[in-house]
């Protein structure tokens, strides 16, 4: 028994549909528990009023935004050396997932920035970033879509996606040595002198679960779509050969 | 290698005007953008070191799927490939004469247009050392670009989305070198990060170029 079985199309479409009613069910308790307990009742932050409460969408939605981009660049390594089908095509359903979760970041980021910074975007390190790694997303994505042949598809967007991933980074600290931001550091870290107080953590804490389940259970139901279309696929090409 | 090479650089120069067309298009874009941002010599002065390196950075992508495009339409890419030339090989060579015929002419032209911009004295030796440093990453960095986009209809526009977020990094540290030399504050370790950056392309994106075009010729 290995992981590897999973790799099986048929074996994975029968253990992700039973798995994926309880993976979206949970997420969405997490997801309402957390945003209702942010939202409702927690006390306001002294300074910053109620605008605090947006970082309850803003930190997990950023988190699984570039969390996406590691998954597609492991699904893609898997895709590169064995060859699994099923891991191509989950690299290729989550890079919407990835690319919307990064914009809602970008967005409540704004949204919360122009109240407290004053302005709705600021050339800050992490903003900039993030805005890149946006890019990316659309590149990767403009990518899938250019190409017909879907083995030809998935060797170029893995390799697309090896590159990007060190160019990513390296512009990530390219960024950071460019221009000195607005954005406030870490305070989640678990070794860290200074987090956020408690009252406000556990929900955060819960919202990020709640993130992560949600962007597993997107994940696991546009792979899905994407078996079963390539599916079709091979059954009309069997029909056009008959 | 030494033929391709050759044989690249004869193509670029005399078929097809792409040599020229790029620092035509350089010129172009240095002399529109008074006009956008209006003509105060203080202005201009402050964002030259921007404006030449993003005039260069998109001279050099308009001449990117040329690298690619002419060999696989014509088939002789094919024969490359089955020659024993590494397909490695191929690609840095490729990069190579890209590097020859837009980004070195590039690095000839900018102190011409940094007049133009008003560039301030102490940048003109800042924006070659970083334009020399600097444009070899473009070209490599493009060429990986190209090797991805060569079997699509009509990818140039593909091409570009692609490449750009690939240059962010180059394009940061090219023009904060001029920008912090014309200023005489301390540009040589943005130089330093440039050089890095294009010594890890010109190092690792054959490979990647290659195995991009080993799929698309399959």
């Amino acid at each position: 028994m290995s992981m590897w079985e999973y790799a099986n199309p048929r074996k994975f479409m029968s253990v992700s549909g039973k798995l994926l009613p309880w993976v979206a069910g949970l997420a969405a308790i997490c997801v309402v528990v957390g945003l209702v307990w942010g939202f409702f009742f927690t006390p306001n932050d002294f300074r910053q009023g109620s605008t605090v409460k947006i970082i309850y969408i803003h930190v997990p939605a950023a988190i699984m935004g570039s969390s996406a981009w590691f998954m597609m660049l492991v699904a893609s390594l898997i895709w590169v050396i064995r060859r699994h089908h099923v891991s191509a095509l989950a690299a290729k359903a989550a890079a919407p997932v990835g690319m919307i979760f990064t914009l809602i970041g970008l967005y409540t980021g704004a949204v919360w920035g122009q109240p407290m910074w004053g302005t709705w975007w600021e050339w800050d390190p992490r903003l900039t970033a993030f805005l890149v790694l946006f890019l990316f997303y659309l590149g990767y994505i403009a990518l899938w879509e250019a190409i017909d042949n879907p083995d030809s598809a998935a060797d170029l967007t893995a390799v697309l996606c090896l590159v990007g991933t060190v160019f990513a980074v390296i512009s990530r600290y390219a960024i950071l040595f460019w221009n000195q931001g607005l954005h406030q550091g870490a305070s989640l870290s678990m070794d860290a002198e200074e987090n956020v107080a408690d009252v406000f953590a556990y929900p955060l804490w819960l919202c990020i679960i709640g993130f992560g389940l949600m962007f597993v259970a997107l994940v696991l139901y546009r792979t899905r779509t994407e078996i079963r279309a390539r599916r079709l696929q091979a059954l009309i090409a069997q029909e056009r050969m008959a | 290698m030494i033929g391709l090479l050759k044989r690249d650089l004869a193509l670029a120069i005399k078929a097809g005007g792409g040599f020229g067309l790029a620092l035509a298009f350089f010129l172009i874009v240095t002399v529109l953008v008074p006009f956008g941002v209006g003509p105060e010599t203080g202005i201009l002065s402050q964002i030259a070191p921007g404006i030449l390196w993003i005039g260069a950075l998109l001279a050099c992508l308009l001449s990117l799927d040329r690298v690619f495009q002419l060999d696989w339409e014509d088939g002789s890419l094919d024969l490359l490939a089955t020659s024993p030339l590494p397909l490695e090989g191929v690609a840095a060579i490729k990069a190579l004469a890209h590097w020859l015929t837009t980004g070195l002419p590039l690095v000839a032209l900018a102190p011409v247009l940094g007049i133009l911009l008003n560039l301030p004295p102490d940048g003109y030796l800042w924006l070659i050392a970083s334009l020399l440093a600097g444009t070899p990453a473009l070209s490599a960095i493009g060429t990986f670009g190209a090797a991805l986009t060569v079997g699509i209809r009509r990818g140039g526009l593909l091409l570009s989305l692609l490449v750009l977020p690939l240059y962010v990094p180059t394009l940061l540290f090219g023009a904060l070198v001029v920008t912090r030399g014309a200023q005489g504050a301390d540009a040589l370790t943005p130089l330093a990060m440039l050089g890095g950056i294009t010594l890890i392309s010109i190092a690792a994106l054959p490979f990647a170029a290659a195995s991009a075009l080993r799929v698309n010729l399959r």
